[in-house]
């Protein structure tokens, strides 16, 4: 009896998270091949699906790792240029779109990998806020990094320059990478398909890793450090381990997400977007895959809708943020809600429904 | 490099005479350690048979639980070797520690919470699964049956203190004497030849020592391996282990069998005191 | 003579740095949390000084005493609202909600003053020292920084060592629950450890903005960032640690910019944060931490 209980407890986060995907894909293919979406809807699919693979990926480090991580749109910018870079560079060779941007995807994964190797081997002996201050300043490295690299494809090869784009000496081409003014004239070729199969892929490795050696191993670190070393984990293989799948998954993500613009600039992975994942994240539930996802797409999704209200979209979210961390997390609070939800659950729901919509 | 470091001094060696003529499971030559200025311990030099039950006892603030800790690498000691089963655990990691055979529990349990109780031992034997990163990822290469593997081997060891029907709960939410069980099974998950037990019985009444007495012994003779164990409880001390050793201020004061250190004045001494100051 | 100036240039940055770089660092050592939202008071204060010079016509050191004023209430409200409910919360929950509290502050400020940057006329009028034949100029600016930011220095220093409050503070920094059964009223402690650092972040705007003239609503963002990696730098909790930490700060950034790279200078500046960390994990004047087994 016990043993189905535990089972049902995996698989449904399992059903939970995969029906989350599939349910979106059904609903949203469709409507968008018979052109019923508004341009700004469809304009906000690709970024979605990023948004809920990072999401899925900082999960790994924050919720199942335990260590806060500020700098996760590093990697993201990584996978996002070395993704253009390579994809630019077989605008000629590879026809096929889809084929193009697998390889763009893998390769954008494989640089944040190594990025996450090379920020990993420091980092991970920090810890806590020590921990977290460190991945803030290798996001803003890398930002900054990104901002003076020029990098340009021509017939004689790929040339790089950290000084202008003339100093690449490009014949009869433009620079794929033109410093702070990043990636111009990118060929868009992700697809909302694309990001649904990019959310299963990092569904699938997040969920799987959880519940296998790796996994529990990483979450018997974050639960007590000093027993797991004392039953023989070497806690430095693998927190770097998780950190690396993390960053390969954020490198993904970043390069699905720059071949949805026709233009990116480095400062668009700054501290700020760091911030906004890691929101997604904790609102979402740490390492509550399901509730992460959601989180994400509805943090996301409302801004981006409330564009109509320019500047108050994001007091509202500033606000939002504020009350449902209070509400969450402060027992005074606990308390005040468990009381009034009872009230609600006699039927003051519809109007309280109702209040949100016509105010959003 | 110091060569007197590298070469074991015979001690003069207390062991059950059926390990006489094997490798000490466990041997320290002159171990010290300072914090700051502050001696904690002090030319430790002790030897624990193959498949002893042995026993460190001492005052509070003796410096046992250091003892462990350096055993164990969570401290690197000052001065003095440590030799596991004629192999010297300098420079090495707490986890390589493990490795090379030495588990412990901790004074104030130490479980995965929020794990389950059989993760709890699944985690224990991490390293004698044989599933590498990719089979973990894609469920394929044999991830199955490491994972079979290791769910049968984790339930032997939880039948072995009779908390199979616990598989599934979480390990924090256990009554007491159970984490106490749960922390030493997870520590014989990982195939130790010598495992120490700091303070097993604190906390427990005496119907459980009595159950802890008898696991303590089934231990030492189902898997063949040592104990090593820190208690205040004299009366288990003197019922089980076969060789004691008794610490104070950091320093050896006594060494030898239950009956040797019943009598030895200096342990009564520490314990209670000298007359005189007592008047 | 330009290696002096930039020397002096970097002092003078560092110092601001520094002045906020306090106000994270008081606050970690007593709440043990990472207020994000410090650099937005800066930005207020900024504003605020900003608006009394400009609008109200108030004297430059009205408009100081002015926003020191706004910003200390702002910093006891914040606290008082956002952050005391959660003091047994997680860190990581109080670290999302000072973010929060950081994206209100930068919206409300967009909200009210716009998103056009505003040119800040220095507070201070008194135009520059000029030395060795003009060859190093020194700007008054620059001076009461510096200045500033010594006294302040022993003023924090002063007050935490001799009075009571701030042996309050130390108390309570040392270990809240103690702090408490020894009759220290923890809440209050705490509120006044927000009202000084946000009084030193309205310092800091002005200052900042006296130099740097460009004010808009992120304009704290990037300084606060840069002076909380000050405070880890020079040993978060640590007074000295955070000048310490605020002035090299100040210099190896004035230094990358003038020789190696403009762009790259933030990049330096955290690299050799992340380098000082991996040698001294808490720090240049961190206390070392021990974990008991």
């Amino acid at each position: 009896m016990n043993k189905l209980k535990n089972l049902n407890k995996f698989t449904l986060t399992n059903i939970q998270s995969y029906g989350i995907v599939l349910l979106a894909f059904i609903i949203i293919f469709p409507l968008q091949k018979a052109g019923m979406l508004s341009n700004q809807i469809s304009g906000l699919l690709v970024p979605t699906c990023t948004y809920v693979v990072m999401a899925i990926s900082l999960s790994l480090t924050v919720g199942f790792l335990g260590e806060l991580s500020l700098g996760h749109a590093g990697f993201m910018s990584v996978g996002a240029f070395s993704g253009v870079v390579c994809a630019a560079c077989l605008q000629n060779s590879i026809a096929s779109d889809p084929l193009r941007l697998l390889i763009a995807i893998i390769v954008g994964g494989l640089f944040a990998g190594v990025a996450g190797l090379v920020i990993g081997i420091p980092v991970i002996r920090l810890r806590g806020d020590y921990l977290a201050i460190v991945t803030l300043a290798f996001g803003e490295i890398i930002k900054n990094i990104m901002n003076c690299l020029y990098v340009g494809f021509d017939k004689n090869g790929i040339h790089f320059s950290m000084t202008s784009a003339e100093a690449l000496g490009l014949i009869d081409a433009k620079p794929i990478l033109n410093g702070p003014n990043g990636a111009q004239a990118i060929t868009k070729i992700s697809t909302f398909t694309s990001g649904i199969i990019l959310i299963v892929v990092a569904l699938f490795i997040v969920l799987n890793l959880v519940n296998s050696k790796t996994g529990r191993a990483v979450t018997a670190i974050r639960d007590n450090r000093i027993a797991a070393e004392s039953v023989g984990i070497g806690v430095t293989k693998y927190k770097l381990t998780a950190f690396i799948i993390s960053a390969v998954i954020a490198g993904m993500a970043g390069a699905l997400y720059a071949m949805n613009f026709s233009t990116i600039k480095p400062t668009k992975f700054d501290f700020n977007t760091s911030i906004l994942i890691l929101v997604f994240v904790v609102l979402g539930g740490m390492k509550n895959i399901p509730g992460v996802m959601i989180a994400t797409i509805v943090l996301y999704a409302m801004p981006e809708l409330l564009r109509g209200f320019a500047n108050y979209r994001m007091l509202i979210y500033a606000i939002i943020l504020i009350l449902v961390m209070l509400a969450t997390n402060s027992s005074g609070a606990k308390q005040f809600f468990e009381k009034i939800s009872s009230k609600i659950k006699k039927g003051e729901n519809t109007d309280v429904q109702n209040g949100g919509v016509s105010n959003g | 490099m110091d060569k007197s470091r590298m070469v074991p001094v015979p001690s003069n060696a207390i062991m059950p005479e059926r390990d006489i003529d094997k490798t000490p499971i466990l041997e320290t030559h002159h171990l010290g350690i300072d914090f700051g200025g502050l001696t904690a311990v002090d030319e430790l030099s002790l030897t624990v048979g193959k498949t002893e039950i042995a026993g460190l006892i001492g005052p509070n603030g003796a410096g046992k639980t250091t003892v462990f800790n350096l055993l164990t690498n969570v401290y690197q000691p000052t001065r003095g070797t440590i030799m596991l089963d004629g192999k010297s655990t300098a420079r090495k990691t707490t986890a390589q520690v493990n490795r090379m055979g030495i588990a412990r529990t901790f004074q104030n349990i130490r479980l995965f919470n929020n794990m389950t109780v059989l993760d709890n031992i699944k985690v224990g034997l991490h390293n004698s699964i044989n599933q590498p990163l990719g089979a973990s990822i894609t469920r394929l290469f044999g991830y199955r049956t490491s994972e079979k593997k290791s769910r049968e081997e984790a339930l032997q060891l939880l039948s072995f203190f009779g908390m199979e029907n616990m598989a599934n709960m979480q390990a924090g939410s256990l009554p007491y004497g159970a984490q106490r069980r749960l922390e030493i099974a997870r520590a014989l998950a990982t195939h130790p030849g010598i495992i120490l037990l700091d303070e097993p019985a604190a906390g427990m009444n005496p119907s459980e020592t009595a159950e802890l007495m008898d696991n303590i012994r089934r231990i030492r003779d189902e898997f063949q391996i040592a104990v090593m164990l820190i208690e205040h409880d004299m009366s288990l001390v003197m019922n089980i282990c076969e060789g004691i050793c008794v610490l104070d201020h950091g320093k050896v004061i006594a060494k030898g069998s239950p009956e040797e250190i019943k009598a030895n004045p200096a342990v009564i001494e520490a314990y209670l005191g000298k007359k005189k100051e007592a008047n | 003579m330009t290696f002096l100036s930039n020397l002096i240039n970097g002092i003078s940055l560092g110092s601001v740095y520094a002045i906020i770089a306090l106000g994270y660092t008081m606050v970690y050592g007593i709440a043990k949390m990472l207020n994000f939202a410090h650099g937005d008071v800066i930005m207020v204060g900024a504003y605020i000084s900003f608006c009394a010079t400009t609008y109200l016509n108030l004297p430059p050191v009205v408009s100081v005493v002015l926003a020191m004023i706004v910003c200390t209430v702002l910093g006891v409200l914040i606290e008082g609202l956002a952050y005391k409910p959660l003091r047994k919360a997680t860190s990581l929950a109080v670290l999302i909600t000072a973010i929060g509290v950081s994206y209100f502050l930068q919206n409300v400020a967009l909200l009210i003053w716009g998103s056009n940057p505003k040119t800040f006329s220095s507070i201070i009028r008194l135009g520059s020292v000029s030395l060795f034949d003009n060859k190093l100029i020194i700007t008054t600016e620059s001076i009461v920084t510096v200045l500033a930011c010594i006294v302040i220095m022993i003023a924090l220093t002063m007050f935490t060592k001799k009075s009571k409050m701030g042996k309050a503070m130390r108390a309570v920094s040392e270990d809240k629950d103690a702090a408490e059964l020894m009759g220290i009223n923890v809440n209050v402690t705490i509120s006044v450890t927000f009202a000084i650092g946000s009084a030193l972040a309205a310092i800091a705007g002005v200052l900042l903005c006296s130099a740097y003239p460009v004010l808009q609503p992120t304009t704290g963002s990037m300084p606060g960032i840069k002076a909380f990696t000050a405070a880890v730098f020079g040993g978060i909790g640590s007074i000295p640690g955070a000048m310490l930490g605020g002035i090299l700060l100040g210099i190896i950034e004035i230094f990358s910019k003038s020789y190696i790279s403009t762009q790259l200078a933030d990049a330096i500046v955290f690299a050799v944060l992340i380098i000082v960390l991996l040698v001294k994990p808490t720090g240049i004047l961190g206390k070392k931490i021990t974990e008991k087994v």
